[in-house]
């Protein structure tokens, strides 16, 4: 009884910000999703239809017949595959480099930590800028690359999918590096020891004992990244030239150039659900696996 | 390190703006300004602060569209904005500007005609002039057999090989379409569908020779050589040629965009008079002239040509040669049919 | 074997078995990879040529110079600070709390309720922004600097909450029971034995809220009122005319300040231990 109050009031701080901060302006924007457009941007409040929805997938062609437009479904698709690829490469780089940093001295570690998120003190364009200064030809590394003879022609990697890829996981290494170093920082060394005692080897050591206990931190950091990577969208177009769009910029240009409130509304509300869905049924995974 | 600290501090203590403080029956001596953060001159804004004792504040936006999304959405507060002409049409049909009858100010005897009376604000009932430009052709003629192009919107669209692969674009759908439009023949605006299948078809076939599509560091790609051929503002070109002075800029013959920004008093302003003596002040010949110093971007004031730097007037780009000036075509502000038009054309294109 | 032989042995090998190798390796690679971009930045910074994106010219501080005479920057650069501070505190805190609720037994609604916390990940930044901003327009809150702390507490959370919940998660219950019987009351029991145990995830939950605060400009640009401009809404905002190396200044500045805040905090730890 006790304790479920007490959890009550462990709870409550958070659903209350979300709910009137998030939740209630969400549902003001759901109902914008329901409205017409305003002539020049922004909605008629007392009109209503269902165009916003329609248009995720549907377009009228010239007889104004409705016919499936696959242009929205397409840069859905590009966003989760950017994101999923993000993610996956982040991870990789991320996990050993979080497994380093548990295991160095106290004081360094937290040192460590400072360390990795420094670089995110400075601005996000001039932080990008940077980078279209190194990856450019005749930019810093391809300078380097030719000076040392190692390449023959100019590098061309600025404005490909390369450099987007090299961008995002830039941008996102310190989410995915933290949750996982906070999770293996608490590693009881005893266990590691125990492992080794009973004669096994280094990889039996990482697979039984602390990949199964860094799974809470590899999960949020796959969380802190791939749904923020989603929407990503000034490294992709910065440094990947722009030529396709993804869905962050999409929903912008609704509130923007497109000028239809309800298109963006209804696009964010479609990648809610989309999202929401992926990470219950993850969840509902999770659940039915018995517990280490 | 101390004495920054110091710096910072003094600076933040001395420049809270209006917090808490009621506002007297008087207007006080504020005006806050909502504009691109390094489009006006800071030289300007002192001598008006020195000149009337006001004291301006400047809060930024990063678009015309993400500024008419905030006031559309209610984030009142300001009172001078900077809209260019489609933008303020549609402020003034929303109703989001505040009435000046700038054509009663001291000063509307200097504007330059047309822009006294502009097809967005007829007899400048709301707005004042402030930069305009226009967005034409430049290309490197050191990187062409030649070193000439032919003035038409074709070297663009159907890029000669010197070029495919180097070329820039502006990622602004109302630019890159009006510009198609033009070259195809079309009408600004249109609506037709057929129409924009033709535009979606040039633009596709263009695609692949193009190598970025982004309105921002126009300037450097084009002075670094990424680009040798760029969709392009007339003032980023000057800041570009004064670093790579071979290339050129050109005014194709179809027709280009000539756009122009004005100074406007947004609803919810709270200083009224004093943002009416700012409109007034930034029609005087020296402040114009001043502003397009520092922007490099021309000016709507007779008069201020005497104050102008010398490489501007020197710049064709800037400039305008007479027989160019029948190429301008007014920036115009579409219908939704044919914004959605293009917002098809645009989304299919990027897919 | 005797007991010093065994306790050689022991150390010897938990030595060079705590390697794993390879790591290291990738440790400093992914610093290197971090870095690089950084010291081009710091370097531009005090470039004599008038665009971020373009070649050294030259040397000059005078962006630094313009910096400190700009007042609009400076303001900008306050009231980013201030913000994050504040939002990261308050998204800290309510972020602890909601991980210790759910690191308990799981109870009903548990999974919703961590839907809603990563419920700010998922909304895209414009939709958040306008959405907030139509609401507060329509109950009537004031817009200034206050409005964006609380925009800001919101996303804070969920990037607070993550690293604290995985370093809870897995932690001995034990601990909780031991923690129950040693103090009088639950509020001790987390000074004394949770909180110490869960400090590095609430560090590296605040440094993430941290972050992510002091480069959102979409949100901070549509909820904040005159006067109220954060440091990447003027940023953005320099794109129009060309973005100057003063940006690189600041950036370079706000980096050391961070380093100065860690320098301070960290004699400040060792003198109270």
């Amino acid at each position: 009884m006790m304790a479920s109050l007490r959890r009550s009031g462990l709870l409550a701080p958070s659903v209350l910000t979300i709910g009137a901060l998030l939740i209630l302006p969400l549902g003001l924007m759901a109902y914008v999703s329901t409205l017409e457009r305003g002539p020049t941007g922004g909605v008629i409040w007392s009109q209503h239809t269902t165009d916003a929805y329609v248009q995720f997938l549907f377009e009228r062609d010239l007889t104004d017949r409705l016919v499936v437009n696959t242009d929205y479904l397409h840069i859905f698709g590009r966003s989760i595959v950017v994101a999923a690829i993000t993610t996956a490469i982040t991870l990789i780089v991320a996990f050993p480099m979080a497994l380093w940093m548990a295991f160095q001295p106290p004081r360094r570690r937290l040192l460590l930590v400072f360390i990795v998120t420094v670089p995110f003190w400075t601005n996000i364009l001039v932080r990008n800028y940077a980078w279209i200064l190194l990856l450019r030809n005749d930019g810093v590394i391809d300078w380097v690359l030719g000076r040392l003879g190692l390449t023959g022609e100019h590098i061309n990697v600025l404005y490909t999918p390369l450099a987007t890829t090299i961008g995002l996981t830039y941008s996102f290494l310190p989410y995915m590096v933290l949750p996982i170093y906070v999770s293996l920082e608490k590693l009881d060394r005893r266990l590691i020891e125990a492992a080794f005692d009973l004669g096994a080897n280094r990889w039996l050591a990482f697979r039984r004992v602390i990949l199964p206990l860094s799974m809470p931190g590899v999960v949020g950091g796959a969380i802190l990244v791939f749904v923020p990577g989603l929407g990503a969208f000034i490294s992709p177009e910065l440094l990947g030239g722009a030529k396709s769009m993804m869905i962050g910029s999409l929903i912008q240009q609704q509130f923007g150039q497109s000028r239809n409130w309800p298109f963006g509304a209804a696009l964010s509300f479609v990648l809610l659900v989309l999202v929401l869905l992926a990470l219950s049924a993850h969840a509902a995974r999770y659940r039915r696996e018995p517990k280490p | 390190m101390r004495r920054l600290a110091i710096a910072i501090a003094a600076a933040a203590a001395l420049s809270v703006p209006g917090l808490g403080v009621p506002v007297s029956a008087a207007e006080e001596k504020e005006l806050l300004l909502f504009n691109w953060s390094n489009y006006m001159s800071p030289d300007l804004l002192k001598r008006f602060e020195a000149e009337t004792g006001i004291k301006v504040t400047l809060d930024t936006y990063d678009t015309n569209e993400s500024m008419l999304a905030k006031l559309q959405a209610g984030g009142a507060g300001y009172d001078v904005v900077v809209p260019t002409g489609p933008t303020l049409q549609q402020m003034i049909s929303d109703g989001l500007v505040l009435k000046v009858d700038a054509g009663t100010f001291s000063n509307y005897k200097n504007v330059k005609k047309p822009f006294d009376n502009p097809g967005f604000d007829p007899g400048r009932a709301y707005s004042v002039p402030y930069m305009w430009g226009t967005t034409g052709l430049v290309y490197d003629s050191a990187k062409v057999a030649g070193g000439k192009i032919d003035d038409t919107w074709k070297e663009l669209f159907e890029p000669r090989p010197d070029f495919v692969g180097k070329i820039g674009m502006l990622k602004d759908m109302g630019e890159v379409i009006t510009a198609a439009e033009y070259y195809l023949g079309l009408e600004q605006c249109t609506e037709k569908a057929e129409d924009g299948q033709k535009i979606l078809e040039l633009l596709e076939k263009q695609k692949p020779a193009v190598k970025v599509y982004n309105a921002e560091g126009t300037v450097d790609r084009v002075a670094s050589g990424d680009v040798t051929m760029e969709h392009m503002w007339n003032g980023s070109f000057h800041r570009a040629h004064a670093k790579l002075p071979t290339i050129v800029y050109v005014y194709p013959r179809e027709g280009l965009n000539l756009w122009g920004d004005n100074l406007a008093v947004p609803k919810g302003a709270k200083h009224i008079e004093n943002a009416k003596l700012f409109l007034n002040f930034m029609m005087d010949p020296k402040n114009a002239a001043e502003a397009s110093n520092f922007t490099g971007y021309n000016n709507a004031i007779t008069g201020a040509e005497q104050y102008l730097k010398e490489e501007l007037r020197n710049d064709a780009a800037f400039n305008t040669p007479e027989a160019m000036v029948s190429r301008f075509r007014p920036l115009q502000l579409c219908s939704k049919a044919a914004l959605d038009l293009r917002e098809r054309i645009w989304t299919r294109l990027l897919r | 074997m005797t007991d010093a032989t065994l306790t050689r042995s022991f150390t010897l090998r938990r030595f060079e078995l705590w390697r794993f190798p390879g790591t290291r390796a990738v440790a400093i690679a992914a610093l290197l990879y971090l870095y690089v971009p950084i010291v081009a930045l710091v370097i531009l910074s005090f470039s004599a040529g008038d665009s971020s994106l373009a070649r050294w010219q030259g040397f000059s501080v005078h962006w630094y110079a313009d910096v400190l005479a700009n007042s609009d920057m400076l303001r900008a650069i306050r009231n980013s600070l201030l913000v994050a501070s504040v939002a990261t505190t308050t998204g800290t805190v309510i972020a602890t709390m909601a991980a210790l609720a759910t690191s308990g037994p799981r109870f009903r609604l548990q999974t919703g309720f961590e839907a809603m916390i990563g419920l700010p990940l998922i909304v895209p930044d414009i939709v958040a922004g306008i959405a907030t901003l139509l609401f507060f327009v329509m109950i009537g809150v004031p817009l200034g600097i206050v409005s964006i702390m609380l925009a800001h507490t919101v996303f804070a959370i969920p990037f607070a909450y993550l690293p604290i919940r995985a370093r809870l998660q897995g932690l001995d219950p034990a601990l909780a029971e031991a923690a129950a019987d040693l103090y009088a009351t639950p509020w001790q029991g987390f000074r004394r034995i949770v909180l110490p145990l869960i400090w590095p995830g609430i560090a590296a939950g605040a440094m993430l809220a941290f972050i992510s605060s002091l480069g959102d400009v979409v949100v901070s640009y549509f909820v904040s009122g005159p006067g109220a401009t954060t440091l990447p809404v003027y940023v953005f905002s320099m794109v129009r005319m060309g973005v100057t190396p003063a940006v690189n200044a600041i950036s370079t500045l706000l980096m050391l300040a961070s380093i100065a805040l860690l320098t301070v905090s960290y004699l400040l730890g060792r003198r109270f231990q």
